[in-house]
Formats: C-alpha cells, sequence, structure tokens
C-alpha cells in the first residue's frame, strides 16, 4: 500500500478529530473540571465478564481509567475528566480497535439523569466546530436539536425485539438481540439514550432505588453507534466486591486471565461521594463528525497499519 | 481448531460435516456486552448461503480442502472426467459441480479440483482462458460506431458478446472470473 497517499488524504479527518479533542477538552476546562492523568499500566483491572486486559509487564494495560479516577473522587476531588488510551484484548472491528481513545469524566453530586443531560450539553458543544448542528451516519444526517430521545432497555426490545427484555435475558440472548435488532435503530433521527439496564448488566452501577430488577445505567447511541456509557456509581464497597467476585467466577470459567482484587479501590469506595460518572469513546465522536465508515478513517493508523 | 480471534473473510470451515467459507465477516461488541462475530456462510457443496453469528467461547473444525491440478478429459452424460497427470488417478466431477466452468472448459485444459476430505468437490479455473469463435454474424458494412458489440458462440458452447469486428474462426480472450471477453488473441 501508498502510505504516503493514504495519509496525506486522512488530513480531513484527522483535523477533524484533532478540533473535536480540542472542544471536549474546552468544554471541561470551561466548567471547572480537573483534567488528570492516571497510569495506563495498572496492576488489577476492574474484573468485568466481558472485557479482557492485554498483559504488560506483569500488571495489564487498562481497559479505562474508572478505578483511578474513583479513588480521587472519594479523596475530595469533585469534578474530574480525562482523555486518554484504553486497551481491550480482541477487539478489532469496523467499529472497535484494540487501542482506542476514551473521554471518561465523573461529577460529584451527580446522577445519571443529570448525566444524561451533561451528556447531550456536552455533544451538543464538541460538535458545533467540528459539525456544526448535525452528526453523519451512513450518508445520513442526526440532528442535535435539544430534546434527545429517552427509552428504557425494556422499552427499546418492546418496539425493536422480537423478543421482550426479560426473555432475551433468560435466554442468555441479550448480547445478541440488542446488537442485531436494537442498536442499528437507536438514534437514527436524533441520539438516543438506552437507560436502565438489567441489574444482571450493573457492573459498577448503582440499582435504581425502589427499582432493584434495573440499574442506574445509560448508554447513548447516535447513528446506531454507541457512543457513551454511564451510570450512578456504585458507593457500596460490600455490593462491589461481591460484583467482582461473580465476574471473576465467569472469567475463570472460560479460562480468562485472573486478576488480583482491586483492593485500594475497594478501600476507597466507601468514601466516594454519590456521584455519576461516564465514558466516550473519542474516535467513533470524531467518525459521526466526518461521517466515517469505520473506525480505521479517524486514527492516523490501525494496528496494521503499523 | 480454530476459535473466534480466527474467523474472517475467506476462511474454510467444517460445520456439521460439510465444508462452508466465510464470505463475510464483521465484529460486534456492545462496550460491556459479549463479543459476536456474525458472518455470512456459503456451503462449499451446495452454494446456499446464510447469516450466522458466533460467540467468542465458539471453536471451530478446518475445512480439509485441497487443490490438485488436473486435466480435463471429457464429458460423458453429466459427468465430467478428470485426470492426474502425475498418477493417471481419474475422477468425476456432476454438472452442478462444475457449475459456469463448463462454459470456459475444452478438452485437455488443466485445472485446480478442489478436494474435501480427498473427495472432488468443485473446480477453479486459470483467470484467462482463449477459445475459438465457432459462430459469428459477419461485420457488417457500414457499422462503425465503436463500443457496439454483438454476440458469438464459442468452441465450448458459450455465447459471449465481443466487438464487432470479430469475425467466426478467431480466438479470443475470456476473464473466466467475470465471463468477459477480453481481447483478440493472434496466431
Amino acid at each position: 500500500m501508498d502510505y504516503h497517499f493514504y495519509l496525506a488524504r486522512k488530513s480531513q479527518a484527522l483535523r477533524a478529530r484533532a478540533r473535536l479533542t480540542q472542544s471536549l477538552r474546552a468544554y471541561f476546562i470551561n466548567r471547572d473540571f480537573l483534567e488528570v492523568e492516571t497510569p495506563l499500566r495498572i496492576p488489577a483491572p476492574a474484573p468485568e465478564e466481558h472485557i479482557e486486559a492485554i498483559p504488560a509487564d506483569g500488571w495489564f494495560l487498562q481497559t479505562s481509567p474508572e478505578l483511578c479516577m474513583k479513588r480521587l473522587l472519594a479523596a475530595g476531588y469533585p469534578r474530574l475528566f480525562q482523555i486518554s488510551k484504553c486497551f481491550r484484548k480482541a477487539e478489532r472491528g469496523r467499529l472497535h480497535l484494540p487501542e482506542f481513545t476514551m473521554l471518561e469524566w465523573y461529577v460529584a453530586g451527580f446522577d445519571y439523569q443529570k448525566l444524561m443531560a451533561q451528556c447531550e450539553e456536552l455533544i451538543r458543544s464538541a460538535a458545533a466546530e467540528s459539525a456544526p448542528g448535525s452528526l453523519k451516519r451512513s450518508g445520513r444526517s442526526i440532528s442535535l436539536t435539544p430534546g434527545w430521545e429517552k427509552l428504557s432497555v425494556a422499552e427499546a426490545f418492546a418496539k425493536y425485539a422480537p423478543v421482550s427484555m426479560e426473555t432475551a435475558l433468560a435466554q442468555n440472548r441479550f448480547d445478541e438481540v440488542l446488537v442485531e435488532h436494537v442498536e442499528p435503530r437507536l438514534g437514527a433521527v436524533k441520539p438516543t439514550f438506552l437507560y436502565d439496564y438489567p441489574a444482571s448488566l450493573a457492573a459498577l452501577a448503582k440499582l435504581k432505588d425502589g427499582h432493584p430488577a434495573v440499574c442506574e445505567r445509560f448508554e447513548l447511541y447516535i447513528g446506531g453507534l454507541e457512543i457513551a456509557n454511564g451510570f450512578s456509581e456504585l458507593t457500596d464497597a460490600a455490593e462491589q466486591r461481591q460484583r467482582f467476585d461473580e465476574a471473576l467466577k465467569k472469567r475463570a470459567a472460560k479460562h480468562w486471565a485472573s486478576y488480583d482484587m482491586p483492593e485500594k479501590f475497594l478501600q476507597a469506595l466507601d468514601a466516594l461521594p454519590p456521584c455519576a460518572g461516564a465514558a466516550l469513546g473519542v474516535d467513533r465522536l470524531a467518525m459521526l463528525c466526518v461521517g466515517a465508515d469505520k473506525i480505521d478513517d479517524v486514527v492516523a493508523f490501525a494496528p496494521e497499519d503499523l | 481448531m480454530y476459535t473466534a480471534s480466527d474467523l474472517r473473510k475467506g476462511l474454510r470451515l467444517k460445520i456439521d460435516n460439510e465444508p462452508y467459507v466465510i464470505i463475510e465477516f464483521n465484529f460486534v461488541k456492545p462496550g460491556k456486552g459479549q463479543a459476536l462475530y456474525r458472518t455470512k456462510l456459503k456451503n462449499m457443496l451446495t452454494g446456499a448461503q446464510f447469516d450466522r453469528t458466533f460467540r467468542s467461547v465458539d471453536t471451530f473444525e478446518p475445512a480439509d480442502l485441497r487443490e490438485k491440478k488436473m486435466q480435463f478429459l471429457y464429458k460423458e452424460e453429466d459427468k465430467y472426467c478428470f485426470m492426474d497427470n502425475e498418477t493417471y488417478e481419474q475422477i468425476y466431477l456432476t454438472e452442478d459441480q462444475v457449475g459456469d466452468a463448463k462454459n470456459f472448459m475444452t478438452e485437455n485444459i488443466e485445472v485446480e479440483i478442489l478436494l474435501f476430505e480427498d473427495k472432488p468437490i468443485g473446480l477453479s479455473l486459470p483467470n484467462f482462458v482463449d477459445l475459438v469463435v465457432t459462430e459469428a454474424e459477419p461485420w457488417a458494412k457500414g457499422d462503425t460506431v465503436s463500443g457496439t458489440t454483438k454476440p458469438v458462440k464459442v468452441e465450448t458452447g458459450y455465447t459471449i458478446q465481443v466487438p464487432t469486428f470479430i469475425t467466426e474462426g478467431e480466438k479470443i480472450r475470456i476473464d473466466t472470473r467475470t465471463g468477459e471477453y477480453l481481447t483478440r488473441v493472434k496466431g
């Protein structure tokens, strides 16, 4: 391949991407958030059933900066953000890079509802420079005017899937049905928040007050792309330990790497104030700004180019 | 044994004792959900295509497929006979297994026979073959519009669109992948 020509042709996308990260950063700096840099190489990633970390000299490359950022929050930093590389083993596709760029932010005193509103404001503000008024996917534009759609996961399954959320969960087909029938329909005209995930998919989210079958977790979809994931954070160390234990057992059953329990994070968790946080895929948002078809189009080098 | 992370376009798998080739492949994964490998598979015996989604825990048996150079000898009723020029072993393919390749096969042409578990299941042709035009309407005087074509019949019985200047008895080169005329061959 003629890489000189190939890279030169990416100029427009790389410029739009740079403007996007600059405006994301500006949004937080203007609102008195502290930008932090936490280590990329960590001894104990959060045990999750479906996310595998890449080993690095006895430790691991982070799959997300979540644990370190929450330790800072627990120590009294109320508004934090970070734009960093995250690494996930064996994730490669049109929308996946094993090394990708994540924006992660936390706000003390917020719950997931307030965070959804902030997410909307953030994306509108960040896109204002790179893609004024609308984002693009598959040649169609998606309007960012206020009043984004909100659908609970159960409602979205009822609306788009051939089976209910409960049935899909009972048949262990939640992800298949979500990917095949629900995701492609989300955020087609304007962005859609999918919220109130089943409690079994809570990860590090708090269960919903008065409705323990679901958790206070949301995902933002734009043009069928999963862009951001956020929750009202779980602040109960005992419950978090139990969830990590379950995830470790499931990981062991499929012979995935065993992680040490992130003890320092769990110790800090009891001091974590009520807060909410979200992670946003910067590469995918850049794709929407330039109307790119695949994630390779918005990074200078995909792994295969190296 | 293949695992899900080996899956890619073009990979050949054995499923329910039949060989399949992956003709479309896409990795999908909700951020916190499980990795899914969406494929479109083509059955190499029947040509039937279908969509199938695999999970990261799935494992796959490779299809035992290999290719062997053989010479086309003759057609007998609906069977095509081929011979290995080193061992003189002869094998037969059915009309269905030969498929569109029959349009481009002349006696003694060398082809790649595809074997699945040592049984012949199909063949692939050289990308280009030269065939003699056996029937063609004469060139009409005054027909000077360039880019116009006419149908001619070649020695295999196949009818193909060619430029109007091609005449009966000439040899033409055909791309076997598209079935289209490429150029006139001298000599």
